[in-house]
């Protein structure tokens, strides 16, 4: 996907330690020309801290960073062809709404009166019209954060970066938020970089997504793939829910790798091009919502299968999630199933024998 | 029933109702008594038509016209006033500093200059004062230098012992400082002035007024350490106050000192409404 785009962010070999500890090891990443990224990880992933080194806030310890063409190292943030969302807006308290989204161009020396318009432009692209003559504390978080999008678009950025920007709102609200952006970052074609902890934040807005964890970039891939086919473990665990055997390859024909865990009856079968080599641990990685449950075994014998007992049933509303035993050396796996009755017509209940069945293409074999 | 509900209110005193409780009454009304009696008897007495402070003989305003015509009282408190306002700007401004230094910078022994730079505000007045004398004399400070510069060393003087109260005040300010803020206007592109400027000073602002204050009302009544560092020809209020006061406390005294007080009242409030005005401004503006 990047190959099709003209890079406007490259950042090459970069590393930030802190006496011995890397909060970012040697990472190497190219984001596109109107890109929407997601940088996303636990905290403490390194991530933040990336996305301050393209905003100049800090100063990477090796690498080099290239934004726009032009080499960043020695060049101060105030003078960064990027703005930033700040996690706490840090909305100017004294300055009204106006002044807040002025702010950036009065001190390039934009004339008064282009400052005004092009102030009074940006707040109506995030639908702040009529609040120019706020103060800060007149206006909700929500308007908050819309403030701190005005002012850091009006300078008219290369790229906008993002740190954790939806993280203080309501569930409600974020749902919204997330639209709008998106709807925003195809209006105005700047390249947006966010910075998210929130899976669902990272899957639902960006048209890629590098996952972190320790400082390195796990895996890059667009939404999809990264959901479908995880790369390591510690993706698919982060990426939604999973279930995982462990076990060992047994054998490899054509494309089906089989699977042997202990606590199950029959090897796992499934369906990839890359395959780890015979004899290796792997890990088969299922989500739940992949499996099905029924009374009777399937009658494809291509099908996996596994008899199992159902322990626990989560509501959830539009799913419920059934935690089935299959083996007492297992941990219980969760199998969601949409709520399409009403709940009073549940089809399986407590205690119930069944079998969870899934077919080949539905999980991955990993093998770190 | 109602109407004895409300004459009588037989709710119990909840936990953090003190104001309904005797004894916080008893406590707070004493308080009152001792704080602001011999401030009441001091101004009324600055009217009394008599020449003693004991009897109230009737009103008369001519302790103020005697204060006005006594020139070394009036030269005593020009110059008060101006030690004060040159000092508190200094302090002021050196004491931001101080604060922000502190709280931005990590530097060797910064635990030490905080101690140090709040010994001041510990010392003993008396020491601080005998030191400033041992001080200037040893240098060979000038004493015969013509007014206004021969406040100089009491101007120092002042500076040194109040601007830790700015520090201090200042620096309790910042401990509540978004650093997001001054990286935001970094970030638009602010260089470090326009930073300091734009997003840090205003913050600082109500801490600036309130150490500002301190600094000024600290200079003005100071009396140990102005004694130790004034000379004949540099006798501030307090000090002057001191002299007439020795021989006995005649109306004039309670007349200067009764501006004086109305003088730092009508400062405070006018500062106070200052910054509620700064707050509400760029509403004004727009509306």
């Amino acid at each position: 996907m990047s190959t099709e785009l003209s890079p406007i962010v490259e950042i090459t070999g970069v590393s930030k330690r802190f006496g011995s500890f890397a909060a970012v090891d040697d990472v190497n990443l190219t984001i596109g020309q109107g890109e929407f990224f997601a940088l996303l990880g636990p905290s403490g992933c390194g991530k933040t801290t990336l996305l301050r080194m393209l905003a100049g806030l800090e100063l990477p310890t090796e690498g080099r960073i290239i934004i726009d063409g032009q080499d960043m190292s020695g060049v101060p943030a105030n003078q960064r062809p990027v703005n930033m969302v700040f996690q706490s807006y840090a909305v100017f308290p004294h300055m009204s709404v106006l002044d807040n989204v002025g702010y950036g161009l009065k001190v390039s020396g934009v004339a008064r009166s282009e400052i005004r318009e092009r102030a009074q432009d940006a707040l109506a692209l995030v639908k702040l019209g009529d609040f120019g003559h706020r103060m800060p504390d007149q206006l909700s978080g929500g308007q908050r954060q819309r403030v701190a999008l005005a002012r850091a678009l009006v300078k008219r950025p290369k790229v906008l970066l993002l740190d954790e920007p939806l993280s203080a709102l309501d569930a409600k609200l974020r749902e919204q938020m997330r639209l709008e952006l998106v709807n925003l970052q195809e209006t105005v074609g700047i390249t947006f970089v966010i910075v998210t902890h929130d899976q669902d934040e990272a899957l639902s807005m960006a048209s890629r997504i590098a996952v972190m964890e320790a400082g390195q970039v796990r895996q890059l891939a667009p939404p999809a793939e990264l959901y479908e086919f995880p790369k390591t473990r510690f993706v698919a665990d982060f990426i939604g829910s999973v279930n995982m055997f462990e076990g060992k390859v047994e054998a490899v024909e054509g494309d089906v790798i089989r699977l042997s865990c202990p606590g199950l009856e029959r090897p796992i079968e499934v369906e990839q091009p890359d395959t780890p080599p015979i004899g290796s641990t792997a890990w088969a990685a299922l989500r739940p919502e992949k499996i099905d449950i029924s009374k009777e075994p399937p009658p494809d014998p291509t099908v996996n299968t596994t008899p199992g007992k159902i322990e626990e049933i989560t509501y959830l509303g539009e799913v419920s999630i059934y935690h089935v035993r299959i083996s007492d050396v297992l941990p219980l796996v969760k199998v969601a199933m949409a709520n399409i009755d009403r709940v009073t017509r549940r089809p399986f209940t407590w205690e119930d024998e069944v079998y969870l069945c899934w077919t080949r293409q539905c999980g991955v074999v990993l093998d770190r | 029933m109602n109407l004895a509900k409300v004459f009588r209110n037989r709710e119990p005193i909840g936990p953090l109702e003190y104001t309904r409780r005797t004894w916080m009454r008893l406590t707070l009304l004493a308080t009152f008594v001792f704080l602001y009696a011999p401030i009441v008897t001091l101004v009324a007495f600055s009217f009394n038509d008599s020449r003693r402070n004991i009897v109230w003989r009737g009103f008369s305003l001519k302790y103020y016209e005697q204060a006005l015509a006594n020139d070394g009282l009036i030269e005593a408190f020009v110059n008060s006033l101006t030690i004060a306002f040159v000092q508190t700007i200094i302090a002021t401004i050196l004491g931001a500093l101080t604060a922000l230094l502190l709280w931005r910078f990590r530097f060797p022994f910064r635990g030490g200059y905080e101690g140090a730079m709040a010994l001041p505000i510990v010392i003993p007045e008396i020491c601080m004062g005998v030191a400033m004398l041992a001080f200037f004399s040893r240098i060979g400070w000038p004493t015969d230098l013509p007014w206004p510069l021969n406040l100089s060393a009491i101007t120092i003087a002042h500076v040194s012992f109040s601007f830790p109260f700015v520090a201090v005040v200042v620096r309790a300010r910042l401990e509540g400082f978004n650093r997001e803020l001054s990286e935001a206007a970094q970030d638009l592109g602010a260089t470090e002035w326009q930073v300091f400027r734009d997003v840090m000073v205003p913050f600082m602002r109500p801490g600036l007024v309130a150490g500002a204050l301190l600094a000024f009302t600290l200079s003005l009544d100071d009396f140990v350490i102005t004694f130790f560092t004034s000379g004949p020809d540099t006798v501030t209020f307090p000090v002057k106050v001191y002299s007439m006061v020795r021989f006995s406390v005649t109306p004039e005294v309670n007349a200067a000192s009764t501006v004086l007080i109305a003088m730092t009242v009508v400062l405070t409030v006018l500062a106070l409404w200052l910054q509620s005005r700064a707050k509400l401004k760029p509403e004004e503006v727009a509306g």
